[in-house]
């Protein structure tokens, strides 16, 4: 037996779960209007964690001049085929260009014209340097003297009771060390999940994707074990990348105007579509067609412009400049070719997520969400994300109250909850010989999801059969992960990024099964329904309940804003 | 997609391992070791931490790499990134980081 976990327990006035642009930006916001405590805790270290570690290249969700916010809704609207929530997007959109300017006063280099207006890149986008991003972020919070920082530990669960929550328990993994933290409000902004799918590059490369390979869904895992409710799971996320590299392909696209042609020069794009799940689709189908590779057509570029692409993905992916360098071949010698990756859920870019009211609390009293966890609000990206925070920041802080009560009764059932929790992470670093690894049971669930559930060796698409497969398939490894080992603390969060992305997994099924149509090619392509019902224009929500989860529809919410109706505040 | 930390040149003062957004890299030995190199994103923040260079880039065979490695050193806001290619050839790449992209 290894010695038990020593236990530390802390209260706080706000818990942050993930020191990432959302969680980051809403401790700052707190922490200038206010003086109650915020603590971040953080599974890595808030300096370069989440996903603006390598950088972000522009900020892709501004109002640029001549458009409104309304402009934007619309857009995010057409873009998801009417499946958005208006209220979250619009109040969003409105402090776009405020977050902005708060970040460039805090040092993000953006570029200007001789007017100093912010220099446009297509509709919605500004340029900027962004590779610091992060760093000048967390500096802004270290600076702060009434926000704690907790690297390197991380958070499994939720402590809820009736529907309210307490605090969270998680553990260290640097040290033996457990957390019991008690908080008045908890903001989540754990990011989305990738891993759940067989990825591109399955080998030496596999976390060379799209979406951070340490967001792992235990934000949404953490939710739905606690009750919450959440919204649009099956409208996944594929992204359209340099091959191999995984590298963005906007800067390319709108950068050089580059256009999406196929192996025999057809821009194909035209024929598609343009909608972000249309650009992935049309590329699926060329290939599928025997019309691949697909290219972005960069070979019309001059030299000088391959100098700048340099440059700029040195800023946000410098994989794609070694690749280019390495290969000998520069973009204006040689089209970049281009994929799809393996879907992810995000609520960053589609709609995948808690279900929240326009201030961002969520189905459980006193838990907010905000950024890529947070659903109802595509298409929000970085900007998106600190306006989340912000807007969570300061529901939580209108909403304040000084006492809260809680019974003895209450403080006993919640004790029970964290000694399971506790029991837990003893049970797997004290068992030994499990009969499958954490990475082999990993490499089973991607298998999984990739055939049955519409990965990428299947073109994305899938059928009820299948789903049905996929199910029951993920029920089994979920039941293997009883039995699991770690030996030592880092393992013990492989083990439960596992278990998370299990549940994710299990709830995405969920969603796809009861969205009986295609409303997004790639995204959910369901053969058994290949077309679009105007009878599925509504949410397809999710609620675990007695450990099941079960759907329920709700209808597509028109109004500037909402509020729960079941909430027990 | 990984790194290759040299033995040699590390000093271990721990800065690679406490950026990387993954924990990946501990301190054994007052070294560093990458100690999940296939768990790697890519994302170099370990290399832009390491004041010494002893961190190299590269790209794994899977995604056609060729051996060439890649590192970056800094000089106030230049980033001075550095390409040696298997034949010994080096290219450098010199960024600012108070000029935006251009793209």
């Amino acid at each position: 037996m290894k010695e038990r976990l020593q236990i530390e327990r802390i209260e706080t006035d706000i818990l942050i779960i993930g020191g990432g642009t959302a969680g980051c930006y809403a401790a700052l916001t707190v922490a200038r209007n206010s003086k109650h405590r915020v603590l971040i805790i953080e599974k890595a270290n808030i300096k370069r964690s989440g996903c603006l570690a390598a950088g972000v290249n522009a900020i892709n969700a501004y109002i640029v001049k001549g458009c409104t916010p309304e402009d934007y809704v619309d857009y995010a609207t057409k873009d998801a085929a009417g499946i958005v929530r208006r209220d979250l997007l619009l109040s969003a959109a409105r402090r776009f260009n405020d977050v902005t300017a708060d970040m460039e006063a805090l040092g993000l280099v953006i570029l200007k014209d001789e007017n100093g207006e912010y220099v446009a890149r297509g509709n919605r986008n500004i340029k900027i340097n962004g590779e610091n991003f992060k760093p000048i972020l967390a500096k802004a919070v270290n600076d702060e003297d009434n926000i704690e920082i907790l690297n390197y530990v991380n958070i499994t669960n939720l402590l809820v009771n009736n529907n309210q929550v307490y605090g969270a328990v998680g553990f260290s993994i640097v040290e033996e060390k457990a957390y019991v933290i008690k908080a008045r409000e908890v903001l989540i902004a754990t990011g989305g999940a990738a891993g759940l799918y067989r990825p591109n590059n399955p080998g030496f490369s596999r976390h060379k994707m799209w979406y951070p390979p340490f967001n792992t869904g235990a934000g949404y895992a953490m939710g739905i074990l606690a009750g919450a409710e959440m919204t649009s799971f099956e409208m996944r996320f594929i992204a359209l990348r340099c091959k191999d590299t995984i590298a963005p392909t906007g800067t390319i696209a709108q950068g050089v105007r580059a256009k999406q042609v196929n192996s025999r020069g057809f821009v194909y794009e035209d024929k598609y579509g343009l909608t972000t799940s249309e650009r992935v689709y049309g590329t699926v189908r060329e290939n599928q067609l025997g019309n691949g590779p697909c290219y972005l057509r960069t070979s019309t570029i001059t030299k000088e412009q391959d100098e700048e692409l340099l440059k700029a993905y040195l800023n946000m992916a410098p994989s794609q400049t070694l690749k280019w360098i390495e290969s000998g071949k520069m973009p204006s010698e040689q089209d970049v070719e281009i994929e799809g990756t393996e879907p992810y859920i995000v609520g960053g870019h589609t709609a995948s997520g808690y279900w929240v009211d326009t201030n961002r609390e969520t189905t459980i009293s006193g838990l907010y969400a905000a950024g890529d966890v947070a659903g109802g609000c595509p298409q929000k990206y970085v900007t998106g994300a600190l306006a989340e925070g912000e807007i969570a920041a300061f529901s939580i802080l209108d909403k304040w109250r000084e006492t809260v009560d809680i019974d003895q009764e209450k403080s006993e059932q919640i004790e029970k909850q964290v000694n399971i929790i506790l029991g837990e992470y003893e049970k797997i670093r004290n068992t030994e010989n499990s009969v499958f690894s954490i990475e082999e049971l990993e490499e089973g669930m991607q298998k999984v999801m990739d055939e049955y559930a519409g990965g990428i060796s299947v073109h994305y698409q899938y059928n009820e059969k299948q789903l049905k497969l996929a199910d029951e398939k993920i029920d089994k490894l979920l039941e293997l992960t009883n039995q699991i080992a770690a030996s030592d603390m880092h393992e013990l969060l492989f083990a439960y990024e596992l278990k998370d992305r299990l549940l994710v997994c299990k709830a995405l099924i969920a969603h796809l099964k009861s969205r009986k149509e295609t409303r997004w090619h790639s995204f959910n392509e369901n053969l058994d329904y290949p077309k679009t019902d105007k009878n599925y224009f509504k949410y397809i929500n999710s609620k675990m309940e007695n450990g099941i989860i079960k759907i329920h529809f709700r209808d597509i919410v028109e109004e500037d804003t909402y509020e729960h109706t079941n909430q027990s505040r | 997609m990984s790194i290759r930390i040299n033995q040699d040149k590390c000093v271990g003062c721990g800065k690679c391992g406490e950026v990387c957004p993954g924990t990946l890299i501990s301190i054994e030995n007052h070294k560093a070791i990458m100690k999940y190199p296939k768990n790697c994103w890519g994302c170099v923040s370990c290399v832009k931490e390491c004041s010494v260079g002893a961190i190299d880039f590269y790209l794994g065979i899977d995604i056609g790499g060729m051996g060439s490695v890649m590192n970056v050193s800094s000089t106030g806001d230049i980033l001075h990134w550095k390409i040696k290619k298997t034949d010994g050839m080096e290219i450098m790449i010199d960024v600012n980081r108070r000029d935006s992209n251009q793209y």
